[in-house]
C-alpha cells in the first residue's frame, strides 16, 4: 500500500496542475477543478453551519450590552468583551443551583448506568452460560416495545419519586442498546485470554476487572459518554417528575427562562426591556446556553476518537 | 436472588463446580439440597456430558449475579409499567388505584379511535415521518459520500469531529439556537420585516415541517454518517481498482461499488426508521408545540402527554400510548420480515 502511494506521488506529482495528493490511490483520476471547488465549498458551508451558531452564541455571551445593541442581536464581529453575564449567573441563584443539580445527576447516573451495563454485558457475554438467552430476550424486548409514558409516570409517582432526583436517573438507567454494544465488544475478545486467566484461578469478577475491562476502555468510554450526554441533556423527565423548580436541572431552566422567556427572579435571565426590544438579558441567556454546552465540549474530544470503534462494533454486529 | 439459588445447589458435580473458587462461601457448599428439583439431577439416566441446571447455576453464579442489577431495573422500570398498561382497559382514577378501578372493556380504545384530535395527531406524526424520510434520510448518505471522497486523513477526521458535535447537544439548545437565529427577535427577522416580509419561521404552522426537519438535519445528519462511513471503510479498494481497469468513471464506481456496499446499512436504517414511524422527536416537538400550536405540532406522544399528565384522563392516554406501542412493534417486526424476504440481514436474525 505505502509503496503504491509513494510511486503515485513521484510519477504524477510534478506534472499535474493540482498537485497529486499522496493519499490518492494510483488508479484514481484527479478530480476536475469544478468538482474540487464544489466539494470544498460544500464542506466549508457544512462546517460553518455547525460552527457559526456556536461562535455567535459564545461571542454574544461575552459581549457588552453596547456591542449587542450595535449588532442588533447576536454578535458576529467581536467588540467589547465582558464576563459580567457569567459572573451574574454563577453568583449563586437558580442557574448555579441547576448547574450543580445537572452535574450531580449526570455523575451519579452515568456511574450507575455504566456500571450495571458493563456488569450485565459481561454476565451475558459467555457463550452457553446459564439462562443468558432468556435474560437477553428480556433486554431486547424493551427495545421493541416501550411501556409508554403514562404507566411509567404512574409508577414513578406511586414509588414516591416525584420531586426526587432518582426519578431522573432510575427510569432511564438501562439502555438495552448500550448493553448490547458492550456485550458485542466483550464477545469479540479472544476467549483464550480469559480462559487462561480462569485456569490460573481467577473468578469471573477478577477476569472482568483485571483482563476484560482494561481491554475495553474505548467501548466503555463511548457508552459512558452516551449515558452521560443522555442525563445531561434530558429535560422532559424533569418536566414530568420535578415540580419544585429549585430542583430543576439546567436544561429545564434553559427551556423556561431562555426559550420561553419566563422572567427569572433575581438573576437577570429573561428580563425583557420592552422599549429597546427583546435584547436586554441576551448575554445572560446566551451564557446559560454556553453553560449547557460546555461540559459536552469538554468531554467530547477525549471520547470522539473512539466513536467508530465503539459504536460501529456494536451497531453493525448487533 | 441468584446468590441464594447458588447456595442452595449441592456441590456434587465436582468437575464443574470447581471453577468458581474465588467466590462463594465454603458454608454454602456443604449445605444439603433444599429444593425437590435438585434430586432429579442425580438420576443415572442423565448423559455424562450434560450439566444439570443446578450445576450450571452454580458454575455461572457470578455471571448471573452481574446481570441482577439490570434485571431489577428493567423489571421495575420497564416491565412493571408494561403491566401497568392494564389501566387502558379501566376507568382509572389515581385516588382509587389500579386494583380497585373498574374495568370498562374496550371503551377507552373506542374513544381513542373516534377522537378527531387523536386522529389529527396520527396524521401529523405520519406526515412528519414521511417528510423526513424524503428530506432527512438521504442527507447523511450524501454527506458520507462527500466526506468519503476527502482523501486527506487530517481534513477528514477534523470535519467528522465537527459534524458529529451537534448530536450531543440537547433539543433545548438546538431549539434555542434556531430561535435566536431565525426567531422573532433575530436580525434575520428584522431584515425581513424591513423589506415588508412578516414571517416567523419559529411560529408559523405552515412551515413547521421544514423547521423541524432542518433542526433534525442540523442536530443529527452529521452523526448519521458515522455508520455509513464505517460501511464504506470496509469496501475492498481492489474493487475500485478493478472498476477503473474496466473503464468505470467516478460516477459509475459510486453506482456499482459504493452504493451496493451501503445497501445493507441503508436497509437496516430504513427498518429502524419504520419502526420509529410513530415516534418523531418528542422532546423537539413538545418544546415547540406551544409556539406553533397543536394543529401542526401535535403528534401522538405529545397528545398522550397532554391527555394524561396535563388533563388527567389517564386511561384514555394509556390506551392511546398502548396503541402506538403495539403498532410500532408490529412495524419493526414487519419491516424486519420484509428485509429477510429481500435477502438482507435486517436488525436481528433467527439464530
Amino acid at each position: 500500500m505505502t509503496v503504491q502511494l509513494q510511486r503515485s506521488a513521484t510519477v504524477a506529482g510534478p506534472v499535474r496542475r493540482v498537485r497529486r495528493s499522496k493519499h490518492r490511490p494510483i488508479w484514481e483520476e484527479q478530480p476536475t477543478i469544478a468538482g474540487y471547488v464544489g466539494k470544498t465549498v460544500a464542506l466549508t458551508l457544512i462546517v460553518l453551519a455547525v460552527l457559526y451558531p456556536l461562535y455567535t452564541i459564545v461571542l454574544t455571551s461575552i459581549s457588552t450590552q453596547a456591542t449587542i445593541n450595535a449588532a442588533g442581536g447576536l454578535v458576529t464581529v467581536p467588540g467589547e468583551i465582558t464576563f459580567a453575564a457569567y459572573r451574574q449567573i454563577l453568583s449563586g441563584g437558580i442557574v448555579t443551583r441547576a448547574t450543580l443539580v445537572s452535574i450531580g445527576i449526570t455523575a451519579v447516573g452515568t456511574l450507575l448506568s455504566t456500571t450495571v451495563s458493563v456488569l450485565c454485558a459481561y454476565g451475558l457475554s459467555r457463550p452457553n452460560s446459564f439462562a443468558h438467552r432468556p435474560i437477553l430476550f428480556l433486554l431486547l424486548a424493551t427495545m421493541f416495545f416501550g411501556a409508554g409514558m403514562i404507566p411509567t409516570y404512574l409508577l414513578v409517582s406511586h414509588l414516591g419519586l416525584i420531586d426526587s432526583y432518582w426519578a431522573l436517573i432510575l427510569p432511564t438507567a438501562v439502555s438495552a442498546f448500550n448493553v448490547l454494544i458492550v456485550r458485542n465488544f466483550f464477545m469479540g475478545i479472544d476467549q483464550a485470554i480469559t480462559d487462561a486467566a480462569r485456569i490460573d484461578g481467577a473468578g469471573e469478577w477478577r477476569v472482568l476487572g483485571q483482563i476484560v475491562l482494561p481491554m475495553s476502555k474505548a467501548v466503555t468510554a463511548v457508552v459512558a459518554l452516551f449515558y452521560g450526554v443522555g442525563y445531561w441533556n434530558a429535560f422532559f423527565n424533569a418536566m414530568l417528575y420535578i415540580n419544585d423548580n429549585s430542583k430543576w436541572p439546567l436544561q429545564l431552566v434553559l427551556r423556561s427562562y431562555v426559550l420561553q422567556g419566563v422572567t427569572l427572579p433575581g438573576s437577570g435571565v429573561g428580563q425583557v426591556d420592552v422599549a429597546s426590544g427583546a435584547v436586554t438579558g441576551l448575554p445572560v441567556k446566551m451564557a446559560v446556553v454556553v453553560m449547557a454546552i460546555v461540559p459536552v465540549l469538554i468531554v467530547y474530544p477525549f471520547v470522539q476518537r473512539h466513536f467508530t470503534k465503539g459504536v460501529i462494533f456494536g451497531a453493525i454486529k448487533g | 436472588m441468584s446468590k441464594q439459588v447458588a447456595d442452595a445447589a449441592p456441590a456434587r458435580p465436582a468437575g464443574t463446580a470447581q471453577r468458581g473458587t474465588a467466590d462463594g462461601g465454603p458454608g454454602g457448599r456443604r449445605r444439603r439440597p433444599v429444593t425437590g428439583t435438585a434430586h432429579r439431577r442425580t438420576s443415572a439416566s442423565v448423559p455424562v456430558r450434560k450439566v444439570s441446571m443446578w450445576a450450571q447455576i452454580k458454575r455461572d453464579r457470578s455471571l448471573l449475579l452481574m446481570t441482577v442489577p439490570v434485571i431489577v431495573l428493567l423489571a421495575v422500570f420497564a416491565y412493571v409499567p408494561m403491566a401497568g398498561n392494564i389501566i387502558a382497559w379501566q376507568d382509572y382514577s389515581p385516588y382509587v388505584g389500579i386494583v380497585d378501578s373498574p374495568f370498562v372493556a374496550w371503551d377507552n380504545f373506542e374513544r381513542v379511535f373516534t377522537n378527531p384530535l387523536f386522529l389529527n395527531a396520527v396524521k401529523n406524526t405520519l406526515l412528519i415521518t414521511a417528510f423526513q424520510l424524503v428530506f432527512f434520510f438521504p442527507i447523511p448518505i450524501a454527506l458520507a459520500l462527500l466526506l468519503n471522497s476527502v482523501i486527506t486523513p487530517a481534513i477528514r477526521t477534523t470535519i467528522q469531529s465537527i459534524v458529529y458535535l451537534p448530536h450531543f447537544f440537547s433539543w433545548v439548545i438546538v431549539v434555542t439556537v434556531f430561535q435566536q437565529i431565525f426567531g422573532g427577535a433575530s436580525q434575520l427577522h428584522r431584515i425581513l420585516a424591513g423589506h415588508g416580509v412578516h414571517f416567523d419561521l419559529m411560529t408559523d404552522p405552515d412551515t413547521f415541517l421544514i423547521l423541524i426537519t432542518s433542526q433534525a438535519v442540523w442536530k443529527d445528519a452529521g452523526w448519521g454518517i458515522i455508520i455509513f462511513l464505517a460501511a464504506l471503510s470496509t469496501v475492498d479498494p481492489a474493487l475500485y481498482e478493478a472498476a477503473v481497469v474496466d473503464g468505470a468513471s467516478r460516477r459509475r464506481r459510486t453506482w456499482h461499488v459504493t452504493l451496493p456496499a451501503l445497501r445493507p446499512v441503508i436497509i437496516l436504517l430504513l427498518i429502524l426508521r419504520l419502526g420509529d414511524a410513530l415516534t418523531v422527536g418528542f422532546e423537539q416537538l413538545i418544546l415547540q408545540r406551544g409556539a406553533v400550536g397543536p394543529g401542526a405540532a401535535e403528534v401522538i406522544d405529545t397528545y398522550v402527554y397532554y391527555q394524561g399528565v396535563i388533563a388527567g384522563d389517564w386511561s384514555f392516554a394509556a390506551a392511546a400510548g398502548l396503541v402506538k406501542g403495539v403498532v410500532s412493534m408490529l412495524l419493526v417486526l414487519g419491516a424486519n420480515k420484509l428485509a429477510h424476504v429481500f435477502g438482507e440481514a435486517g436488525v436481528y436474525q433467527r439464530a
